[in-house]
């Protein structure tokens, strides 16, 4: 019987080792998932209204702010989340899709974005 | 005396309540002032856009921005929509099957009366369309409705648009009759009322968003929005009318759209075209 349980234990503890990095994304992945859905017309599409200093975006428009100084004009990173998840949060009239409140994008995909134009 | 006292409080409460909702811009029946309305609409683009004409808000973002007007002048030289109207002429002039025909319907026989539509019909309770009543015509000389969207329906609307260029809209909102004034208020109201997963409303593109890019497309000035419509449109590579646009707008804010002269549509156009009396019918237009 213990034997059984000692085994099952490990097994746990093998198979908990063997997933946990294939969920968790590393920065850089979750950079590059941010890049997608920002760029993503069915996706986060912040392109059509954010311009950003990243050579891949071509013809991005300018309804919102540019990605620029995100670190100095978002100090804490969560307020920039709370931002794109419900812009309407802080200017009821904004044009900005609240993009987690409508679950528009997952709570994944904005802390990828959130990443990503964080770099700029 | 502690009655006295509360009596006083609530009284103070229920007039400085009464004070707010009256400095409200005109969102209930009792305070909405149509010419109000239309009157800060066009100060509103006076100041975002000083140099541009009010006259040529007619002609949508092209009285805004110099490089899409450009563009939109060599289209205009050979007008994809000339087919159209022709078409559109020659659908009007065929008689029905008894013997009747489109102009039998209209005042002044049909031509150059654009821009008294959309209008308050009091005896049905519901603003009227162009459309709607190019329909009712058909219907009520036995032929069957046209679709409301492309097609004939948006060709002889064309070709009474055509006739109708150069008059100034007149659109009324006859005094004393609330039901078109509620008509006014609802159309008013979807304008400016976020939608949808994204949750836009007409007036964050066409009013604080106008001529300002949405990746590479500039949203337009509403103000003139109604007045060249039906329109021949680049995307859609043909002829269509004003509801067809409202819905394709209304699906875009991932709402799901309402029909094509819906009653909200219909209010809408009604609201919009309002705010463009004043100004005159230059359709059928081309568009990007």
């Amino acid at each position: 019987m213990r034997k059984l349980t000692t085994s099952m234990c490990a097994a746990g503890l093998l198979a908990l080792i063997v997933t946990t990095p294939a969920t968790a994304m590393t920065t850089q992945e979750a950079v590059a998932e941010g890049k997608a859905v920002y760029m993503g017309k069915s996706r986060g599409n912040c392109i059509s209204c954010h311009q950003i200093n990243d050579p891949d975006a071509n013809l991005a428009g300018n309804q919102g702010p540019p990605m620029v100084a995100m670190a100095q004009r978002f100090p804490d990173k969560r307020m920039l989340r709370a931002q794109v998840w419900d812009a309407s949060k802080n200017n009821p009239i904004t044009i900005m899709p609240p993009l987690g409140k409508h679950w528009i994008l997952s709570e994944e995909e904005i802390d990828a974005v959130v990443e990503y134009i964080y770099q700029f | 005396m502690k009655i006295i006292k509360n009596i006083t409080i609530g009284l103070s409460l229920l007039m400085s309540t009464q004070l707010v909702f009256s400095a409200q811009p005109g969102t209930t029946l009792a305070s909405v002032n149509p010419e109000a309305d239309r009157m800060a609409l066009q100060q509103f683009f006076k100041k975002r856009f000083p140099d541009a004409e009010l006259a040529d808000y007619v002609n949508g973002i092209y009285a805004v921005d110099a490089d899409s007007r450009t563009q939109w002048e060599d289209l205009e030289s050979f007008p994809p929509y000339e087919f159209d109207v022709e078409e559109g002429e020659r659908l009007f002039k065929t008689a029905f099957a008894n013997g009747k025909g489109y102009a039998d319907c209209f005042e002044k026989g049909g031509i150059g009366i654009r821009q008294n539509f959309p209008y308050w019909d009091k005896k049905a309770g519901t603003v009227k369309t162009l459309e709607q009543e190019i329909n009712e015509c058909r219907e009520s000389n036995g032929e069957k409705p046209l679709k409301w969207g492309k097609g004939p329906i948006a060709q002889i609307s064309a070709y009474m648009a055509w006739t109708s260029r150069d008059n100034v809209f007149d659109i009324k909102i006859p005094e004393g009759d609330e039901g078109a004034l509620a008509a006014y208020l609802d159309g008013k109201k979807f304008f400016y009322t976020k939608r949808g997963q994204l949750n836009l409303s007409c007036a964050n593109c066409h009013v604080q968003g106008s001529n300002v890019r949405i990746r590479a497309d500039l949203a337009s000035p509403s103000l003139g929005h109604t007045s060249h419509f039906p329109v021949f449109r680049s995307k859609w590579g043909e002829l269509g009318t004003l509801h067809r646009r409202y819905k394709g707008c209304h699906k875009d804010s991932r709402s799901q759209p309402l029909g094509m002269q819906h009653e909200t549509f219909r209010n809408l156009e009604y609201f919009q075209t309002y705010m463009s009396n004043g100004l005159v019918v230059n359709g059928p237009g081309s568009r990007k």
